[in-house]
């Protein structure tokens, strides 16, 4: 048994110095795949810009950088078996993602293991970085500030008192609308109802709750993603209910007028976390090269994952030289990633020791009747620091 | 509670009518190939699918051109039911027919060949309209003309005439299978294989033909009902036939297996159980259970069934030959 | 034969020896190939496999490419199938791949690891569902459902979940944990008999459709019980669940010369409680399989009528076989929630449901190395060569669009094994004396 021993040392020697080889590679998990491939392509391809746009900075300095792209397909078990190949290939040094939180919270747990670290451009759940991980970091703001900011505009800027809450039945959509109703309720107005629903064609039965809800409901509050909040408000809007919609980063892609329809989806609200080009003066540029390279227009996750590739990036260099120019371990880059302090497009990225940005923008929208998803609204700005853990 | 449940209530029944006679035309799928071969034939539900998937492809490729929203209608149900009826038989042709050229007397054997059949149409289809449309969600195109609404009774009813349009043509539909089973040669020949495979193919009958025929009305009853669904519904995924499958072979059960009213029944009385509560729930349980448990509701009724009457609501005992 | 053989495999263990990799392991299966088809005298092949087996282990060791697992799982098999091989070089062998090897690779890969819990888990649940629709001949669509049922039990009181309706100090300490694996034997197979009772009085095809369903009704509450009372937390899932305290098997590892980390300690011990749990199943499967239990059921199987004049009552040995493959899963779901740490109702979708029933008919129906076979097969194919493949795809060959990636069409590729496998094999890859006759006689 001691020459197992002995051997599984001799084997660890070897990958290492397998692993010495000047490759670095960071991965990113997103859908990429199903009902929220839309949000999940802008996370790959906004972090695959970066990498290429590094490229030849760390050639420099002596490391190839390959980007590895995986499709969690939104789904925990396929995140988390995905995580564990990842943690296995000894030159990924950063993860970009994951979509949604849901899958992020189980599959960090794995990264934790190896202290792979990993930086979020989109995961709103408080539970994402309240559980203290140390490697795990995002860029983008929580729900327990997203839905609130939602709640106080819906109460104060539209005077709604009376809302119908509706979510998706998923980690992210429901922690989302519970938020909301919170501090609707704490701010004096009334939830309705409080609905949660999986159907993806057939929402006659809610539309025909929200026609007979008492007190009449001024907006509709829906926590979820695009492909539900598409279909719903154009059945919603058909059978002539006119009630207002608001929702959260959830809705925040093109394709939500797409399958809403242009006319049906005009005036709908939304709460993001991730700001639209048209917010980030400094994001122009990059759009511009983002629409040359891949033939689409680059949308808020991804600028955001183009800023968490880069945090990835200058924790990367950081962590290389004070390694004295030699690949770094995993450990050392997630430490450097908590001193990151740099200038995004999206502003000052900075982390509080539970890995939340120090100070995160949050973002009320109203949808265009354009049709042109860059053509929305921008209404508002806050920026706002991550409450304490509870 | 009451007033507010009575006020909806026309509106749920109305749009309870809907949902039915989808499930129905679904049904009539189900019940029609397990009258002729004891199948569940889990594909059906795809078949379904792919009427729905023939529906806005047909209004995506021709709206530009054809300018009348009715006869652009038309063709979208022809095509819609032509492919899904070929699909059906196609499917009969290279998955379940080797199976009785073997003469395998297991029935899980054909049960399981179907579940897989579901799976691979529904990944085929994903494939196709990723690699063409690079869309996972398939939307329905607005045509103006069928989407006129009204309002019934006083604002009772909000009504929009696709959905009369639905109405009416599966009431034609199931009017004309109707006659197809009772009063053609087809129809005795189907009933006929129904009864007894063997005796009828001593008295001239092609089992095979009329299984494949079997295929390809019931196959085309599902993709006029995936279309309608589409037009109704408005967007479509690879993996929307599931759900409407399960509940509509549910209904071909309530109303009895093998029995084409029947299957008609089960399928309104359905509709209406399924939209009554997903609509009432939340208000009778003030919150407590909310419209997510339509399905569960949906499942228990089955349940139901099969243990006070195994036959259905309109089914006949049959004694088990031994 | 027995010269090229032994010379293939003699090639094999010098290439890997020179230069492990995918491709070394390929000519390896190759070698694997030509021992198991080729017509060699019985020793020539005892040697090849040992050959074999020292051949994947080291490619395994020294470059993590997991083509070498298939390679022994192949070699499980042949020394499962194939005939005339010494009793105690099966077992040596075996036991060699299953205690040594595998861990081995585990130190160089640890995703060697986890392929080696899950496809432990699921082979222990084919296993059980083995019982249901192998034996007994019932078809049951919903059997993910008691893997829910197991996987909550004990993630409730594995975590501060249960807080919400009781009194008391929770998260409970992990070691309970193997207490809860013993409560959710009773757990699940009360569920089991709850579902069963209404469902089982009904025929076949009925029963498929009763069980799907009802196996979506446990999903659905899952994913609603978070109100009125919050017993399941919905959507949200469950997360941390408490893992037992494993000091004692560090020190007892470390004393064996090996040096565990925090990425391999948890793994080597769920790999090693995961192969105890099959080994006790095993043995629980070959029992009730020759027991007067085992025997009702496979008359109930071959003809309900003919078996209840035989005076069999139906409904009860119907009920337990549900039972029995109930618990099996329910034990499973327990480790299964421990080792992730995290239960969530989309992990027990039809998916999954159809994933095992896809096993058990892959392996053959009623059949023990069958259904681990299948369970390997399908989870290998599923977790590591789709995903390979599509990174593979993706990385090296960018030009074929996303839309055809490989990892997305697992329902497809689960589907043409179904469909095949009923069209060429019914009876399975390592088909069951009893099915098999009865297959062929059909």
């Amino acid at each position: 048994m001691r020459k197992i021993g002995l051997l599984v040392a001799g084997v660890a020697a070897l990958g290492m110095a397998l692993g010495q080889a000047n490759v670095i590679k960071i991965a990113t998990q997103s859908p990429l795949s199903g009902p929220q491939a839309a949000l999940g392509e802008q996370i790959k391809l906004g972090a695959e810009l970066a990498i290429e746009e590094a490229k030849a900075k760390f050639k420099a300095l002596g490391f190839d950088l390959v980007l590895v792209p995986y499709d969690d397909q939104a789904n925990p078990d396929v995140g988390v078996a995905n995580a564990n190949r990842i943690i296995n290939d000894p030159d990924i040094l950063g993860v970009v993602g994951h979509l949604n939180s849901g899958v992020a919270i189980p599959s960090s747990e794995v990264y934790a293991r190896v202290n792979l670290v990993m930086v979020s451009p989109a995961n709103t759940n408080p539970r994402v970085t309240d559980r203290k991980l140390p490697n795990v970091n995002r860029i983008c703001g929580r729900d327990d500030v997203q839905g609130p900011v939602g709640a106080e505009y819906a109460f104060n800027n539209l005077k709604v008192k009376n809302v119908f809450v509706i979510h998706d039945k998923t980690a992210y959509g429901q922690g989302l609308a519970e938020e909301f109703k919170k501090r609707l309720e704490a701010l004096g107005g009334k939830a309705v109802a409080f609905v949660g629903t999986e159907e993806t064609s057939n929402f006659v039965p809610i539309i025909n709750q929200i026609r007979g809800a008492r007190p009449v409901p001024e907006l509709i509050y829906f926590g979820g993603i695009y492909s539900q909040i598409g279909p719903f408000v154009k059945q919603l809007r058909e059978r002539g209910v006119k009630t207002r919609v608001m929702g959260g980063d959830g809705l925040d892609s093109s394709e939500f007028v797409r399958l809403a329809g242009k006319e049906n989806a005009a005036g709908t609200f939304y709460t993001t976390v991730a700001g639209p080009v048209s917010a980030f003066p400094k994001a122009k540029a990059v759009a511009q090269r983002f629409k040359q390279k891949y033939g689409k227009d680059l949308e808020g996750f991804g600028i955001y994952a183009y800023d968490s590739a880069n945090v990835l990036l200058a924790a990367l260099e950081a962590a290389i030289k004070a390694a004295g120019n030699k690949k770094p371990t995993r450990e050392q880059v997630a430490q450097a990633v908590r001193q990151v302090k740099m200038e995004g497009l999206t502003g000052t990225i900075e982390f509080d020791d539970k890995g939340d940005n120090k100070k995160a923008k949050y973002f009320v929208m109203q949808v265009a009747s354009t049709g042109n998803w860059a053509d929305n609204k921008l209404i508002r700005v806050i920026e706002m620091a991550a409450p304490g853990a509870r | 509670m009451l007033e507010q449940i009575l006020a909806l209530l026309p509106q749920v029944i109305f749009d309870g009518f809907i949902l039915g006679f989808v499930y129905a035309m679904v049904a009539l799928g189900y019940t029609m190939v397990y009258g002729v071969l004891e199948l569940i034939n889990f594909a059906h539900s795809e078949i379904f699918m792919i009427g729905a998937v023939v529906g806005v492809e047909v209004f995506r490729y021709l709206a530009p051109h054809v300018g009348n929203g009715f006869l652009l209608l038309f063709i979208a149900l022809v095509l819609g039911g032509v492919v899904a009826g070929i699909t059906a038989i196609l499917v009969e042709r290279f998955a379940y027919r080797p199976l009785r050229a073997r003469g395998t007397t297991n029935r899980l054997v054909p049960l399981i060949t179907a579940i897989g059949v579901s799976f691979i149409l529904q990944d085929l289809v994903r494939l196709v309209e990723g690699l063409w449309h690079n869309e996972f969600f398939l939307r329905m195109r607005t045509v103006e003309d069928l989407e006129g609404s009204i309002e019934l009774f006083g604002g009772a009813i909000f009504a929009q005439s696709k959905s009369f349009i639905l109405m009416g043509v599966s009431i034609l539909m199931l009017l004309g299978l109707t006659y197809l089973v009772n009063r053609t040669k087809l129809g005795v020949a189907i009933r006929a294989v129904a009864q007894d495979l063997q005796t009828a193919s001593l008295m001239g009958i092609d089992p095979d033909r009329i299984i494949s025929r079997t295929f390809l009305i019931g196959g085309s009853l599902g993709g006029v009902a995936g279309v309608l669904f589409a037009l109704q519904y408005t967007t479509i995924t690879p993996y929307v036939g599931f759900l409407p499958g399960i509940k509509a072979f549910t209904a071909a059960v309530l109303g009895g297996i093998g029995n084409i009213p029947g299957a008609m029944l089960g399928g309104l009385v359905l509709g209406q159980l399924e939209n009554f509560f997903g609509t009432y729930l939340p208000i009778l349980t003030s919150g407590n259970f909310g419209t997510e448990y339509k399905d569960v509701v949906a499942f228990l009724i089955l349940i139901f069934i099969l243990l006070v009457r195994p036959q259905g609501l309109l089914g006949q005992v049959v004694r088990e030959k031994v | 034969m027995n010269a090229l053989a032994l010379l293939l495999s003699l090639a094999y263990l010098g290439l890997v020896f020179l230069a492990p990799g995918a491709l070394s392991n390929l000519f390896g299966l190759l070698a694997l190939g030509a021992t198991a088809f080729l017509r060699l005298s019985p020793n020539g092949r005892t040697l090849n496999l040992a050959l074999l087996t020292l051949g994947f282990t080291l490619g395994l060791v020294r470059s993590g490419n997991t083509l070498g697992l298939i390679g022994l799982v192949g070699i499980l098999v042949a020394l499962t199938t194939l005939p005339r091989i010494p009793g105690w070089i099966r077992a040596l062998l075996g036991l060699a791949i299953l205690l040594l090897s595998v861990p081995m690779a585990g130190f160089a890969n640890t995703f060697i690891f986890e392929l080696g819990i899950q496809i432990g888990i699921y082979a222990a649940m084919a296993l059980g569902l083995n019982v249901v629709v192998g034996m007994a001949g019932l078809l049951d669509l919903g059997y993910a459902a008691f893997f829910a049922v197991g996987a909550y039990t004990w993630a409730i009181f594995g975590s501060e979940q249960a807080k919400n309706f009781m009194q008391g100090s929770f998260p409970l300490p992990g070691e309970y944990m193997y207490l809860f694996m013993g409560i959710a034997v009773v757990t699940t197979a009360l569920t089991g008999l709850f579902i069963g009772l209404p469902a089982l009085r009904l025929r076949g095809d009925y029963l498929a459709i009763v069980t799907l369903g009802l196996g979506e009704v446990v999903r659905i509450l899952a994913n609603n019980l978070d109100h009125p009372i919050n017993f399941t937390n919905g959507p949200q899932g469950i997360t941390p669940v408490q893992r037992p305290p494993i000091d004692w098997f560090r020190e007892l590892m470390g004393g064996l010369g090996v040096r565990l980390d925090q990425a391999t300690d948890y793994q080597l011990f769920f790999y090693l409680l995961v192969l105890l749990m099959i080994g006790l199943v095993v043995l629980a499967n070959v029992n009730l399989a020759n027991s007067r239990f085992g025997r009702a059921w496979v008359a109930i199987r071959e003809d309900e009528v003919a078996a209840r004049s035989m005076g069999i009552p139906l409904l009860p040995t119907k009920l337990l076989a549900f039972m029995t493959g109930a618990a099996f899963s329910g034990v499973m779901g327990v480790i299964f929630a421990a080792q992730r740490t995290f239960v969530s109702p989309e992990s027990f979708t039809l998916l999954a449901s159809i994933t095992i029933l896809g096993m058990v008919i892959l392996g053959g129906m009623g059949s023990i190395p069958g259904a681990i076979l299948g369970a390997a097969a399908l989870t290998i194919l599923n977790l590591d060569v789709l995903k390979t493949f599509s990174e593979f795809v993706r990385t090296s060959l960018p030009q074929i669009p996303s839309q055809v990636d490989p990892a997305k069409y697992e329902r497809l590729v689960f589907g043409l094994i179904l469909v095949l496998m009923m069209i060429f094999r019914p009876e399975g890859l390592i088909p069951e004396r009893r099915h098999k006759a009865e297959m062929e006689e059909a």
